[in-house]
This record gives structure tokens, sequence and C-alpha cells, in this order.
């Protein structure tokens, strides 16, 4: 299966092929390369498959003299950057106790955690320390600040300027930067609090703002209306 | 094709050796047994699915109690002629028989590898030949079902190396393709897709399609053996998923079937509990707890209310036991996500009963709470499994702990991170408006701290679906405006307009039913 004869339009569907890979033929121990090579390419092209990469941690579970903890210490930092997904603890289920306890494992799990738990401050203090794990993926700044305005935004109607620094690890100037342009395209509204500097509003959602909650809880799907049109003829 | 066992392999025990050795003549066929396999095969022939239910279902069971408690059945090489030798019939016997001598007596290694050899041959047959027989979809269920439970059985069995004799490794060594988790996985995905059952599903729903609404049988002549498998096999998938780790993968195996409907997984019991059963350990472990909450709220009561009618079955043990489990895990659920208005009365009141006192423990977390999280994950998670192959170096160790050890380690940390969460909801449920000041006070924790557990609070109770957005299974609420909370109760909402469907659909149903009735 795969690539038997590569013709010029196959090689450039390559990541089209395995995602239809997994899809069709998952328990295949020959395409374990293949997920290898995509998982370095969602890293370099900044894409995100979870179905592939929990696909090649079940060919490492089957083999585990296959496994790569490079390729996996990849995949773990693409889980973390899906947040609040919980993309890295479906991976974690998969990897044996003894290679998480190795030590870039630990520094994952200990990012994870922080993040899971709301410490912004203690994760940005350790991916500092951990530089050559996380600036290997590009983009990991950005889905982590994401992941931070995400929880934010469930939290807060408005938040003190130094909150929110700390929650996205950007001060000063760039924070100024940042926030103008948050107040232009993303619906912030910078506003002066009470004598202590910045409040910033966040953009409302039913989440913020009960009251904007639909009451979702009543609504009857189509196709379950479209069962009873026999009925009422 | 290797016969069925040999006195010269290491038995499992010494006393199965001794019991195999006396009084049991595997050439012996007693005239109930022949009455049985030569009806059995009239049935099959003849397509007479009520009658093969009957026999399957009871007499081999009567039969098993009373003349083969602790033996096994007679060989199929003893019976064979009875069947003209039928070959797709002496393979669904070995399977019964091997059946037998797992639910029985203990299986020796050699009777793993032909059994395992077995089930290729059966589902070779059924993969790539055309199969003329209608089967119960008991018969059907319970295939796919054994099958996923010898494979667990192995890998069980498999990771306790420590005392294992030369002949089991030897054995082990020759024959390693057997139960291995490619293979089993394989044919799994061969059954759903060679019946294109998927996509039998997809266009019953446009109403193309006849499946659910004949129980998955054919009437237009044809045979249901390879549809069903299909349908099953989808279930089984799950089943084997989950003993891996792999939720994620597992549920998405299970998406074909909709379970907020009837379908041919409710047409056998044993089918019914396993899908939800697994389907909510899995959302248990994927931080859905509103769903794995609704779907065992629903079937320990549909257990509660039917289980009645299940007492002389065969599986009624397996019954009480999953229900115990499901119990269980509804009291992790809860504990985890108090939701209680999604319980039904009769179920919280068996919940309270079994389990009241543990979750008012849980809900403290302290450590004996936690040790109350790991009895009761323990108590009710499935047996998971190491799928690769053993180490066959010195020293040879027991490693059948290790998957579920990992499991319940992941599943205490996540406990752990929601430590503070219950001290929050108290103080949430006590106030309309506080200042964070003020209610960090009271938890004795410092300002900044405060905002990282409500900020944990309200990233855990905001799961993400399987379609990536994001729902609130917070029953107390809030909002923060600066340094102030606001509380927020949310109301709960009668699902009225699930309730009339189904009452329509019944009524439909019932005037039917009226309407078939001819008076005299």
């Amino acid at each position: 299966m795969g690539r038997e004869r590569e013709t010029p339009k196959e090689q450039q569907q390559v990541s089209y092929t395995v995602e239809q890979l997994v899809a069709v033929n998952p328990y295949n121990p020959d395409i374990l390369p293949d997920l290898e090579n995509y998982v370095n390419e969602q890293v370099s092209l900044q894409t995100y498959s979870l179905d592939a990469n929990l696909c090649l941690l079940r060919l490492y579970q089957f083999e585990p003299e296959r496994m790569s903890t490079q390729i996996v210490a990849r995949i773990l930092v693409k889980a973390l950057m899906a947040m609040p997904a919980p993309d890295f603890s479906l991976c974690l289920f998969l990897i044996p106790e003894r290679v998480q306890m190795e030590e870039q494992f630990k520094t994952l799990i200990v990012l994870s955690h922080y993040l899971e738990t709301g410490r912004f401050r203690q994760f940005w203090d350790e991916a500092a320390k951990s530089r050559h794990i996380v600036e290997a993926v590009p983009g990991f700044e950005q889905a982590i600040q994401a992941y931070a305005i995400h929880v934010l935004s469930l939290t807060y109607q408005k938040i003190p300027r130094p909150v929110l620094a700390e929650a996205i690890n950007i001060e000063g100037l760039s924070l100024d930067k940042f926030l103008e342009h948050q107040a232009a395209n993303g619906g912030w509204i910078l506003e002066k609090g009470h004598g202590r500097g910045q409040l910033i509003v966040l953009p409302q959602n039913e989440f913020n703002h009960p009251e904007l909650k639909k009451s979702a809880a009543d609504s009857v799907p189509l196709e379950h209306i479209t069962r009873i049109f026999p009925i009422l003829g | 094709m290797a016969t069925n066992y040999d006195y010269e392999e290491a038995p499992a025990t010494y006393d199965e050796a001794h019991r195999q050795d006396l009084g049991y003549d595997p050439n012996f066929v007693p005239d109930s047994v022949k009455s049985l396999v030569v009806h059995l095969y009239r049935h099959i022939r003849e397509k007479n699915v009520y009658e093969i239910h009957q026999m399957y279902e009871i007499s081999f069971q009567t039969l098993s109690d009373r003349l083969f408690k602790d033996t096994p059945w007679p060989s199929v090489d003893a019976v064979a002629h009875f069947v003209d030798n039928d070959q797709v019939f002496c393979l669904l016997y070995r399977e019964m028989w091997f059946r037998h001598i797992y639910a029985r007596l203990s299986p020796t290694l050699k009777q793993r590898i032909d059994s395992w050899d077995n089930y290729c041959s059966l589902f070779q047959v059924v993969l790539h030949s055309v199969v003329n027989m209608q089967l119960p979809n008991q018969w059907l269920w319970d295939m796919v079902d054994e099958f996923v439970y010898q494979f667990q059985s192995f890998c069980q069995y498999r990771a306790k190396m420590k005392n294992k004799t030369e002949q089991e490794i030897a054995l082990l060594r020759q024959y390693d393709q057997a139960w291995n988790v490619y293979g089993v996985l394989n044919y799994l995905q061969a059954f759903v897709e060679k019946s294109n059952i998927i996509q039998i599903l997809e266009q019953e729903k446009e109403g193309l399609e006849q499946f659910t609404a004949t129980d998955g049988y054919d009437y237009s002549g044809g045979s249901n053996v390879l549809k069903v498998l299909g349908y099953f096999s989808m279930v089984g998938l799950l089943r084997v998923h989950c003993l891996l780790g792999d939720y994620q993968t597992g549920l998405k195996c299970l998406l074909p079937i909709d379970i907020s409907q009837q379908g041919v997984y409710t047409s056998v019991i044993g089918s019914h509990i396993t899908t939800i059963y697994h389907y909510g350990f899995a959302n248990l472990m994927l931080r859905r707890y509103v769903d794995a909450i609704r779907e065992f709220n629903k079937m320990l009561l549909y257990i509660y209310k039917t289980k009645q009618y299940h007492q002389k079955s065969p599986q009624y043990e397996q019954i009480l036991k999953k229900n115990e489990q499901m119990y269980a895990l509804l009291a992790i659920c809860l504990s985890l996500c108090p939701q209680v208005k999604l319980v039904e009365e009769t179920v919280n009141s068996q919940l309270r009963e079994k389990y009241g006192e543990k979750m008012a423990r849980m809900q403290r977390y302290d450590d004996e709470a936690f040790a109350i999280y790991d009895e009761l994950f323990s108590y009710a998670c499935p047996k998971f499994i190491t799928p690769s192959a053993p180490s066959f170096e010195e020293p040879l160790v027991n490693y059948n702990q290790d998957a579920y050890r990992l499991q319940l380690k992941l599943f205490l940390y996540e406990v752990k991170q929601q430590q503070l969460l219950s001290g929050v909801r108290t103080f949430l449920k006590v106030y309309s408006t506080i200042s964070l000041g003020k209610l960090a006070n009271y938890m004795e924790v410092d300002d900044p701290t405060l905002r990282t557990i409500l900020l944990t609070y309200k990233h855990k109770t905001h799961a993400v679906d399987s379609e990536g957005k994001v729902i609130s299974n917070a029953d107390v609420d809030f909002y923060i405006d600066d340094d102030m909370i606001h509380v927020v109760e949310s109301k709960p909402v009668k699902r009225y307009g699930d309730y009339f469907l189904r009452q329509i659909v019944k009524l439909e149903g019932v005037i039917n039913d009226m309407d078939r009735i001819k008076l005299d």
C-alpha cells in the first residue's frame, strides 16, 4: 500500500495519500515511515492531524522497537498546540510509562499541566528554559497564546492588562501593538480602569455573557423531525 | 489443521491435565449431542432462524450444564460425519467448542492458538466466499464478542512471562502470528469494509436500504451473516481501541451507529451493554462527562427495567457485572461533573444506595478521595492490554499490569488537576457576586492563585466535542468583570421536543398494531 509507482502527479499529493491511508488501511505496519514523514510535514507546514498522529502512536505501541522518541516529542508539542482540545492526554494514553519518564517528556508533561491549570506565568517560565523543545516547532508561541486568549474569553468580560500580559507573555510596546491590532480586527475594546491601569473588554460570547446563551437544550435536530413526517401525513 | 488438543502439550494446570486425562473421551458422542448437531445443521440449511436461535441459546446451554460441566464437548471430528462433513458447520461448531473451553475450563496455550486458527478459517470463509445462511443476531454478536475477548485474554496470558514453561515459550515463539494485534484489527476492519455496512446505514437514513427495520435479517433470500458481522465489528473495534487506550479512534469506529436511536446493536442485550459501556468509558477519558452520564443513565435505567427477563440467560452474570461497573463509572463522572439533574430518579436512588457515601468523600478531594477514585476506576475499567510481542530475554517478567497502571495513573492525574474545583463550586453556589479578593481570602489563597483556579474551572468545565465545538458542562458558572465575580446559575431545561417525538412514534406503532388485529 502507499506509493508503489510514483508518477509526478502522485508525488504532489503525498499528504492526501497519507490521510487516505489512515482512513482506509490504518492497521498496517508498512505505513509507519509515511506517518513519520507526515509528522515532520505537519511541523514544517504548520498543519495538524490528530488521527494520523494517533495512528502512528498506535503502530509504535504495536512495535515498540520502531519508536522514534523525537517524532513522539514532536507529536506531543503539536498536541499541546491544539489546546483546549484534550489531544495531549489522548497521546499520552498511548505512550508507555517508561518513555514518559524521559527528561524531554517529563518537561512536556509539566508544560501541559501548567496550561491545563491556567498557570500561564509558570508555563512561559518553563518554556523559556526548554527552548530547544518548543522552538523546534514553528507556530508554538502563537498557538499557546490563542489558547490563553480562549480561556480568558470564557472567563472575563473585562480583564486587567497585567493579567492578560502574563497569560500571553507579551509586555510593553509589543503588547500595545498587539492590543491595537486586536482592537482593530478582533472586537476588543480598550478601557481605562479605575486608577489601576488599562482594562481590556473581551468580545462577548455565551460563556462570558450568559444572557447570550441560546436555549439550545430544547432545539430538536431536523433529522429527528423528518422521521415523523410519514406519520404526520 | 491441528487437532483440538494434544495430550503431550503442557496443560494450563496439573488439575486440567488430570481431568482431561480421565473421564473424557473426545470421540464419544452422546445421543443428545448427536440430535442437537443434526437438528441444528438442518435448521441452518433451512434458514429457520427461530429454531436455530432456540437450539443455540437454550439447547446448547442445557447440554453444557448437564453433560459438559467441566469437560469439553465432543471433538469436531467425532460429529463431522453427522453433518455431511460440512466445512462451515464444522467451523461454527469448533468456535462454540472453544468458547465452551474458555467459559468452563482453562484453555491451554495450544488451544488458544488452535482457536485463533479456527477464527481465521471461519472469517476467511465469510469474507471471501458466498455464505448462504441466516444466523441469529445473538450468535453473530457472540462470535465477535468472543473473538475480542479471546484476544484480550491472550494478551493478558502472554504478558505473564515469569512462570512460563519452556514448552510454552517455544510455542509462543513458533506461533507468533496467533492473536497478533494487526490480525485482530484487520479482520474486524475487513468485516466492516467487505459488508459495506457503513454505506448501508447511510443509505438507510435516506430510505434507500432496509437494515435496522429488519433487525439486519435478509428477507430477500440472501444472507445476513456478513452484514451483521460487519455491523457488530464496529462495536468490536470500539472495544479493542479502548483496550489499547485509544479512545478517540474507538469512538470514531462507532460513529456510523446512531446510539440515540434503537438499532441492531440493541437487538442483543450483550451488544447493547458493551456498546454503551465502552462509549461511556471513552467519553469519560475524553473528559466529555455529560455525554457519558447521559448514556450510562439511559442504559442503567433500561437494565433496571428489563433484567428480570434475562435471569435464565447465560449472559445474566455478565449483565449484572457490567451494571455494577457502570454505576461505578457514573459515580466517578458525577463526582467530576455534578450534573445530577441528568440522572433519572430510579437510577439516582440506586446510585445513592451503592455509592452515595463514596461520592461524598470523592468530592472532598483529599487523599482518601483519590483512594476511592482509584478503587472505582480499577473496578470498572476495561482490562487494558499491551499489544506488542513479549520479550523473550532473561529475566522474564510479568508486565500484564503495565497498560492498566498507565491508564489509571493518567486518570488520577486528571482528577488531581481538578482538585480545587469543588471548593470553588461550593462558594459559587452561595454568592451571586463576590470580589476576587474576598473569595481568595475565604479559600486561603492569594489573588493570582485564585485567578488560575478560576481559569482551571472554566477550562475543565468547557469540553471540546468531537466537532471542535466548546460545550459548557458547568452546573454553576460565572464571569469576571475586572475583579468582581458574577455567578450564573444554569436552570435545568426539560427536553420536551425529544419526549414528544418519541411519544408520536410510539402512538403510531400502537395504532399500526391495532390496525393489524382482525376481529372475527
